[in-house]
């Protein structure tokens, strides 16, 4: 039995000499110390030595709490020759020394009596070892954005085949839409097509586009995935992107990609460096769907690669880990509800503004306003809109839009020389590596008017678009008749986030981003094992970070590829199978559907593997059937009795 | 106040710049300056807020701040500023704006006989050349 201090933690509220007095005496415990830092490597030695020196057969650690420091302990019980599922933990510490800080004397007396019971446990231990399950090492990363591209392309190239899966007909996300990048302001398609076209010829790399994960069922290492690839209406197989039908194609549609700026046919390939680079038919835009004829794409393509009657398909996937890298989506337009935004022509969002300065956009790259072609000459930014604002949208920063904005009016600026942009802000979050020198420039020599304040109205003026705002470091109200309007609008989940999340088995947040395990130690896990996280599905961030996240999530994959087989803790539920009725109740009570009903053998079986120990299915069982290794009735009697003394 | 480029960066903004050589867009304005200038308590523009005027185009307002003849050029402002503006640079363009058309912040022949007494020479020399 070994008592830690944790230098005051622990030993500054409770009154660690007489715990060990006290406890020394007890049924069982063959000898009681106690160590300023039980944890460090001496403390470690010291139970290493006692444990030879005493030939024991457990041990029980008073110290914090065991999500903390179980397994260090169990490490050195083992190193020591005692089966670590004979070390128990008394967390004497969150449970003791720090919620009671002011009661020392009943911190004191609750530590003695979490101590007897996790003595009176540790006898009726059983000596177990850990579960061995294999593990397919192969990947399935959903969304193929920057974030889902580079976990793909780290884990292929390190011999591992991966399955990249988007419900984009291509791949590359929203860094297909930006024009330039900050903070080095260098095209985006530059420095992307050379991913996708790597990911795309990439003989590790299976791409699903057009494709979603309708279930997936297993456990870390051994997931099977259905995928749903929609029908895209050409058979790609036959297709060779010549792009006639495209050409041919009578009828015209919004384009998604151009976020409406622009039209496309109802047969296109998104932008001219799409990959893959294939067409697909949008059936609610094409003539021979909506009308019943038309065909004309069937007619002139010179490979019969037209397929209407092209049906979805399932795909059914192993692999053993998952990365998800759904990205983000921009705060709806009907949602923003203010600004005028979605009602007047000339008010746009930052997506929207980087089609305008894309060289493929829909104006060739000039600035032009969306009402009426002209060039702008006074253009007011408003960042921050929908985000750092409970009331009307969401309390977080979305992280980025302060760069963008920055970005948007210096490019700008470069485009129209004699035009003045505005950007409204609250403060300007540019904490990035050359990023402050970013903003500091479009203030200082490209003559960018930044006014401290939120705007309150925007309204069309004949063919202005006037901005009511405040400057709040001069005091003064702000009146702007504008020539467009760009909102750095708020960065929400992928449409879709939380019922994937659902699918998966793990957990979001209340807006829909992936939870990670830990928010600092753990950054790129889920709360699941075996599925892990990358990008702005975690949380908004830019590309820098995107891809750091996306790496270090593939690291984790390989780590787990690289063990020969995974460990599973073995104080996982038993069915006596004498007593089993196989009434089914515990099957309900699973929350990790570990348990299924035998029904040639009429009993309830548990899956080792889904089991995580959590003992809903032992309370849940009428006729005491199911017993929770190492937390057996009797145990938990004694550990009561040891409590109630 | 209704803000536009010609405003923002007009031609009263445009004088200022080339007598003063001082681009006021480095401004970040953190209020260092006007931390710790001795002045401030006879102020009514505190000398970042001048600068924001500036800043916005809006000179007119600068101009008939007290603040720019309360400033002493002691450069305790700019000695501090973290972004090297020079604002008792500034504060001589603004007051030299209103002087070269003949107008006077200080007329010699107005001044009271007890200041004309008994103000040490030197003082009265320099805010001469300073003041009209
Ligand atoms: C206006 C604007 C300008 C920006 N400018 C810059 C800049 O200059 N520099 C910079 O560093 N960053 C910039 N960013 C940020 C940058 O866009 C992101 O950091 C980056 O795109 C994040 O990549 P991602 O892969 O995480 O997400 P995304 O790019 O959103 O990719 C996610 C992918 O997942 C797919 N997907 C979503 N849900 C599913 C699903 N359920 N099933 C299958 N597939 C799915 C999507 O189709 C998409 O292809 C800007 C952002 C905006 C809004
Ligand atoms: S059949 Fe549909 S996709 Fe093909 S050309 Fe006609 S409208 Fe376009
Ligand atoms: S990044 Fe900047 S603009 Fe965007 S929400 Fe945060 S503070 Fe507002
Ligand atoms: S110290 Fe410099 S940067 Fe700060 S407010 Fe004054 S002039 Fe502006």
């Amino acid at each position: 039995m070994f008592v830690c201090w944790c230098g005051l933690n622990i030993g500054g509220v409770v009154d660690v000499p007489r715990v060990v007095e006290e406890i020394s005496g007890c049924p069982g415990v063959a000898r009681a110390v106690d160590y300023r830092y039980m944890c460090s490597d001496p403390g470690q030695q010291l139970i290493r030595d006692i444990i030879r020196e005493e030939r024991l057969d457990s041990v029980v650690i008073a110290a914090c709490s065991p999500g903390m420091h179980e397994s260090t302990f169990q490490s050195v019980a083992e190193s020591a020759g005692v089966n670590p599922y004979r070390c128990e933990i008394a967390n004497i510490r969150e449970q003791c020394s720090w919620p009671h800080q002011n009661e020392p004397l009943e911190a004191t007396r609750k530590a003695v009596e979490l101590i007897r019971a996790a003595v009176e446990k540790v006898r009726g231990d059983e000596a177990l070892s850990a579960l061995s399950i294999p593990v397919t090492r192969r990947a399935l990363v959903i969304g193929a954005g920057i974030a889902g591209m580079q976990a793909a392309l780290d884990i292929a190239d390190a011999g591992h085949e991966v399955v990249l899966v988007d419900r984009l007909p291509h791949i590359g996300g929203h860094m297909a839409q930006l024009s330039e990048t900050f903070p080095t302001l260098d095209c985006s398609q530059c420095i992307l097509t050379p991913k996708t076209s790597e990911v795309g010829r990439h003989p590790g790399i299976r791409l699903l586009t057009s494709s979603e994960v309708e279930s997936v069922s297993g456990y870390v290492g051994n997931f099977t995935v259905k995928i749903r690839r929609r029908a895209t209406y050409v058979n790609w197989d036959l297709c060779t992107g010549c792009g006639l039908c495209t050409e041919k194609c009578p009828s015209r549609t919004p384009s998604a990609f151009e976020r409406g700026l622009a039209e496309e046919p109802a047969i296109s390939i998104a932008f001219p460096q799409a990959v893959p680079h294939k067409p697909v038919i949008r059936p609610e835009a094409c003539r021979h769907f909506t009308k019943g004829k038309c065909g004309v794409c069937e007619k002139v393509c010179p490979v019969g690669a037209i397929d209407f009657g092209q049906q979805d398909s399932l795909i059914e996937e192993k692999v053993g880990a998952i990365v998800v890298a759904t990205g983000y989506d921009l705060h709806p337009k009907a949602k923003v509800g203010e600004y005028g935004y979605g009602v007047y022509p000339d008010v746009i969002d930052g997506l929207e503004f980087e089609r305008l300065n894309s060289a493929s956009g829909p104006t060739q790259g000039q600035i032009r306003r969306p009402s009426d072609g002209k060039v702008p000459k006074e253009v007011v930014f408003i960042q921050c809109v929908g985000s750092r604002d409970q009331e009307n949208g969401y309390p977080y920063c979305s992280k980025i839009c302060c760069m963008y904005t920055a970005k948007h009016a210096r490019l700008y600026k470069h485009k129209v020389p004699d035009g003045q942009p505005y950007v409204f802000y609250m403060d300007i979050r540019a904490g990035g590596k050359g990023y402050e020198e970013f903003v500091q420039h479009a203030t200082e020599e490209e003559g960018v008017l930044y006014l401290r304040g939120r705007v309150a109205r925007v309204f069309q003026d004949g063919e202005h678009v006037v901005v009511f705002g405040v400057d709040t470091l001069s005091g003064k109200k702000v009146e702007i008749r504008a020539d467009m309007v760009v909102l750095a609008t708020a960065i929400v989940p992928a449409s879709g986030a939380k019922e994937l999340a659902r699918v998966l088995k793990t957990a979001t947040d209340e807006y829909g981003f992936f939870s990670e395990a830990h928010p600092k130690l753990r950054p790129v896990e889920s709360l699941t094992r075996g599925i892990y996280i990358a990008g702005c599905a975690q949380a908004p961030k830019d590309i820098p970070d995107t891809v750091t996240q996306a790496g270090s999530s593939a690291a984790k994959v390989l780590t787990l590829f690289s063990a020969p087989r995974l460990s599973h803790s073995p104080t996982v539920a038993a069915v006596d199978e004498e007593i089993c009725t196989g009434c089914g109740i515990c099957v309900e009570a699973c929350a990790y559907e570990a348990r299924a009903l035998d029904t040639r053998r009429h009993v309830a079986v548990v899956n080792d593997v889904l089991c995580e120990g959590c003992g809903a299915c032992a309370v849940a069982c009428p006729n005491g059937a199911t017993r929770q290794r190492n937390m057996a009735r009797s145990q938990a009697m004694a550990m009561i009795d040891a409590v109630m003394g | 106040m209704r803000l536009a480029r010609d405003v923002v960066r007009g031609e009263e903004e445009r004088k200022l710049r080339d007598i003063s050589g001082e681009e006021v867009r480095s401004c970040y304005q953190c209020g260092k300056c006007s931390a710790g200038c001795a002045m401030t308590s006879m102020m009514d523009l505190l000398p970042h807020q001048v600068i924001r005027l500036v800043q916005l185009g809006q000179v007119e307002e600068a101009l008939a701040s007290r603040t720019i003849w309360l400033c002493a050029s002691c450069l305790a402002c700019s000695a501090r500023c973290p972004r090297g503006v020079s604002l008792p640079n500034v504060m001589e363009s603004l007051r030299v704006t209103m002087l070269r058309p003949g107008g006077r912040h200080i007329d010699p022949a107005r001044l009271p006989a007890d200041v004309l007494e008994n103000a040490p020479e030197q003082a009265l020399v320099a805010g001469l050349r300073k003041y009209s």
